[in-house]
C-alpha cells in the first residue's frame, strides 16, 4: 500500500489544524455560515436532513486493517456506532457534532486518511476496480496510476474550482469493474504491441437527470503522458465548461454540445503545449510508486485445493457463498473473497463499529492486513489463501457478514435517499429491504444468478440506477413517493443506459414488480447460462411491460 | 394561507429544530409557532433570520403544516421524516427518545 511521506503527513495535519481553527471562529460567530459552508465541504462536511455527515476519502478504495479499525473507532466514539460505504469507495459518518469534526480528521491523519476533496467543484476521490492488483484477468495494476492522480490532483490550484465536481475511475482490465463509462473521465489500462502499459481514455460519462455514457477520445495513451493528457482535458473544461447553468456543467454536457471529434481536438492541442513538459511522468517515478503495490509475500501454492472441494460438498450455505463471493485470483492457490455488507433486509453498505473491527481482524488473519472498498458498497479481502475460506466464512458467519449474495439480486446498491439526505425526493433504503426481503431465499437467488438493482433516491442518481440491469429511481408526487423503473441498464464494458419502463409504482407495490420483472426473465431465459442483461438484449422491453402493467 | 411554521438545523450538531411563539428553538414541532396570516409569517421569518446572522441556527425555512388542536404537525414525507429521524432506524433521531 501507498505510504504517506513526510510531505503528505505535513499537508494533512496542518490541514487538520486550519480547519480546528475555522470551525472554532464558526462557533465563536466570528464567521457566517455563508462564509463558512466552503471552508466545511472542502473538509468534506456536509449538513444533511437530520445532522452533518462527513466523508471520508478512501483513495481507490483500498485500507489498511489499521486503517479500518480506526474508522471503526471513529464510529463509535464519535458517531452513532456505524458508517456507511458507498459506490465511490468512500465512507460516511452521518452524526457527528461540528466541534468533534476536527478531533476526528485529527485522528484520521493519524492514520494517514483524511476528508480532503470528498465534496465541491474539485476532482474528487479516484475510484479503481476493488480487485486491483489480484484479479486473475488484469492487464496492469490500477492502484500505481490511481495513486499518482491522486497526488497531482489534491489541491491541484487551477482545478480547485472547476464547473462542476469532477470524478476519474480507472480500470485495470478488459472487465470493467470500475463503471469507466459513468465517469467524467473513465481510464481503462491496455497495453500496445510491445507490451506496454496505458489507457484508452473516454470522457464525458456521467448520470444524474442527463444520463451519458463516455466517448472514447484516445484509444492509447502511453503511461508517461497520463498527467499532461489529464491535465489538457481538465484545461478544456475549466474553460469551457457552462459555469451559467448548474444542471449543464458538468462534462458531460459539454463533450455532447461540443462533440467527440471537436472535443478530442481541443484535449490534442491544449496536450500538444504541455505533453513534454513537467508533466511527463519519469519511468523512475512510476517506478518508485509502482514499488509501494508490489505483491505481499505469497507463498507457493498448489492452486488445487482439496480440502475446499471437501468442505463445499458438506455445506451447502459455504458452497452457496464460495459460488457468489469468491473470485479467481492472479496467483495459485489463493482467492478474493467480497464481504457482503448486503445481509437479507439490512441497510446496504451500513458496517457497524465491531462489523469493521471483525473484519480489519480477518485481514490480518487471513490476507496481508489490507481491505477494499467495492463499486457495490461491500468490502473485498483481496489475498484469501483457499485452504483458509471456510475458517474465514465461519469467522464471517459469526459477525453477520456471510450473506452469499454478491452480484445476486439482493446485493442491491442504494443511495441514503430521503432518510438521510437533504436532496432526496424520496426513500430508497426502504424500497432496498423490501426487495431484499423479498429475494432472501438463497436457492431462489442462485437460480436467478447475476443481476444488478439500484435505487436512487433523487435524479441524482448517487446509486447509478440509470446503468443497473433494473433501475430504480424515487420521485415525489404531491408528498408521496413512487418508483419508476428502468431495464437494461449495464454498468460494465458493455455499458448501457437502461429504459423506462412505463408509469411508476407506489411504495407498496415496488418490490413486487421488480419480483414481476425477475420472473419474466426466468421464464424468457435460454437456460441458467443467459443472465438477465442478454436475455433483456434478446427479447427487449416489451415482454416485461406487458406483464407489469397488464391489470391495468 | 396555510398555516406555516419555521424550521432550520442546529449550529452544533446539525439537528433539525423549530422557531417557538418566544423567539426561541425546540426539537419538537408540537413546540413550534404557526403563522395563519402573511404578517405572522413575516414576523416569524424576521426573528429567524436574525437568529442565521447571530450564527446559531443554519438555513431556517418556512413550511406548511396541518394542525391539530392548534398543535402542528408535519405534512408529506421530507417534514415527517425530519421530525422523527430515519425511518430505517427508528433506534436513531429524535423518534428514539420518544418511543
Amino acid at each position: 500500500m501507498y505510504r504517506y511521506d513526510e510531505f503528505d503527513h505535513t499537508f494533512v495535519t496542518q490541514r487538520v489544524e486550519q480547519f480546528r481553527e475555522q470551525v472554532a471562529r464558526r462557533i465563536a460567530g466570528e464567521l457566517t455560515e455563508d462564509e463558512f459552508k466552503p471552508l466545511r465541504l472542502m473538509n468534506g462536511l456536509y449538513l444533511q436532513l437530520h445532522a452533518y455527515m462527513l466523508r471520508v476519502a478512501i483513495p481507490y478504495g483500498t485500507l489498511s486493517s489499521r486503517q479500518l479499525r480506526r474508522l471503526g473507532t471513529i464510529a463509535r466514539r464519535y458517531d452513532r456506532g456505524y458508517g456507511h460505504f458507498t459506490t465511490r469507495q468512500n465512507i460516511q459518518f452521518n452524526w457527528p457534532t461540528l466541534k468533534d469534526v476536527p478531533d476526528i480528521l485529527a485522528d484520521l491523519a493519524a492514520v494517514e486518511m483524511h476528508a480532503i476533496q470528498t465534496s465541491g467543484n474539485c476532482i474528487r476521490n479516484t475510484t479503481a476496480d476493488a480487485t486491483a492488483g489480484v484479479a486473475a484477468d488484469e492487464v496492469a495494476d490500477s492502484r500505481i496510476y490511481c495513486e499518482i492522480i491522486r497526488q497531482w490532483s489534491t489541491l491541484h490550484p487551477e482545478f480547485s474550482f472547476l464547473p462542476r465536481k469532477f470524478k476519474i475511475a480507472v480500470t485495470g482490465s478488459g472487465r470493467d469493474r470500475a463503471v469507466t463509462a459513468a465517469h467524467d473521465i473513465g481510464l481503462r489500462l491496455k497495453r500496445d504491441a510491445d507490451g506496454n502499459p496505458g489507457f484508452e481514455v473516454l470522457v464525458g460519462g456521467g448520470q444524474g437527470r442527463t444520463p451519458v455514457l463516455a466517448v472514447t477520445i484516445r484509444d492509447f495513451l502511453p503511461e508517461r503522458h497520463l498527467l499532461s493528457y489529464l491535465e489538457a482535458i481538465l484545461r478544456v473544461y475549466n474553460q469551457l465548461g457552462r459555469r451559467d447553468n448548474i444542471y449543464k456543467a458538468r462534462i458531460k454536457i459539454l463533450v455532447r454540445e461540443t462533440g467527440r471529434d471537436e472535443f478530442a481536438r481541443l484535449v490534442e492541442e491544449e496536450w500538444a503545449h504541455i505533453r513534454d513538459g513537467e508533466l511527463r511522468l519519469p519511468d523512475d517515478e512510476i517506478e518508485r510508486i509502482r514499488a509501494y503495490f508490489a505483491p505481499p509475500p505469497y507463498q507457493a501454492l498448489d492452486d488445487a485445493c482439496p480440502e475446499l472441494a471437501v468442505q463445499r460438498a458438506g455445506n451447502r450455505a459455504f458452497d452457496a457463498w464460495v459460488a457468489s463471493n469468491v473470485e479467481a485470483h492472479k496467483r495459485p492457490g489463493y482467492a478474493i473473497v467480497t464481504i457482503s455488507l448486503k445481509p437479507h433486509g439490512g441497510i446496504p453498505g451500513d458496517a457497524s463499529a465491531e462489523q469493521m473491527e471483525a473484519v480489519a481482524d480477518l485481514a490480518d488473519r487471513y490476507g496481508f492486513g489490507e481491505i477494499r472498498v467495492t463499486y457495490k458498497q461491500n468490502l473485498l479481502l483481496p489475498d484469501v489463501r483457499k485452504g483458509d475460506l471456510f475458517a474465514l466464512w465461519q469467522a464471517l458467519v459469526a459477525a453477520g457478514l456471510a450473506t452469499a449474495n454478491s452480484h445476486r439480486v439482493t446485493d442491491i446498491i442504494a443511495c441514503p435517499g430521503l432518510d438521510y439526505c437533504n436532496l432526496a425526493n424520496a426513500r430508497a433504503i426502504p424500497v432496498a429491504q423490501a426487495i431484499s426481503e423479498r429475494f432472501a431465499d438463497p436457492e431462489r437467488e442462485q437460480t436467478i444468478g447475476n443481476v444488478t438493482v439500484n435505487i436512487s433516491g433523487c435524479i441524482n442518481a448517487c446509486a447509478h440506477h440509470h446503468v443497473a440491469n433494473i433501475g430504480i429511481l424515487g420521485v415525489d408526487k404531491k408528498g408521496k413517493e413512487f418508483y419508476q423503473v428502468t431495464l437494461g441498464g449495464a454498468a460494465d464494458e458493455n455499458a448501457a443506459i437502461g429504459d423506462i419502463v412505463g408509469p411508476a409504482f407506489d411504495e407498496d407495490r415496488i418490490a413486487g414488480a421488480v419480483e414481476t420483472v425477475v420472473d419474466v426473465y426466468l421464464a424468457e431465459r435460454r437456460g441458467a447460462d443467459e443472465p438477465f442483461i442478454d436475455t433483456y438484449r434478446r427479447i427487449g422491453l416489451k415482454p416485461f411491460k406487458e406483464k407489469l402493467y397488464a391489470a391495468h | 394561507m396555510p398555516n406555516t411554521a419555521i424550521t432550520a438545523n442546529r449550529l452544533a450538531d446539525g439537528f433539525v429544530i423549530y422557531l417557538t411563539a418566544d423567539g426561541g428553538w425546540s426539537e419538537s414541532l408540537a413546540d413550534a409557532a404557526v403563522a395563519t396570516s402573511n404578517d405572522e409569517l413575516d414576523a416569524l421569518q424576521a426573528v429567524a433570520e436574525r437568529a442565521a446572522r447571530a450564527g446559531s441556527v443554519i438555513g431556517p425555512y418556512a413550511f406548511d403544516v396541518e394542525t391539530d388542536a392548534g398543535r402542528p404537525l408535519p405534512r408529506g414525507r421530507r417534514e415527517t421524516l425530519r421530525t422523527l429521524g430515519p425511518s430505517v432506524r427508528t433506534d436513531l433521531g429524535y423518534q428514539a427518545a420518544r418511543s
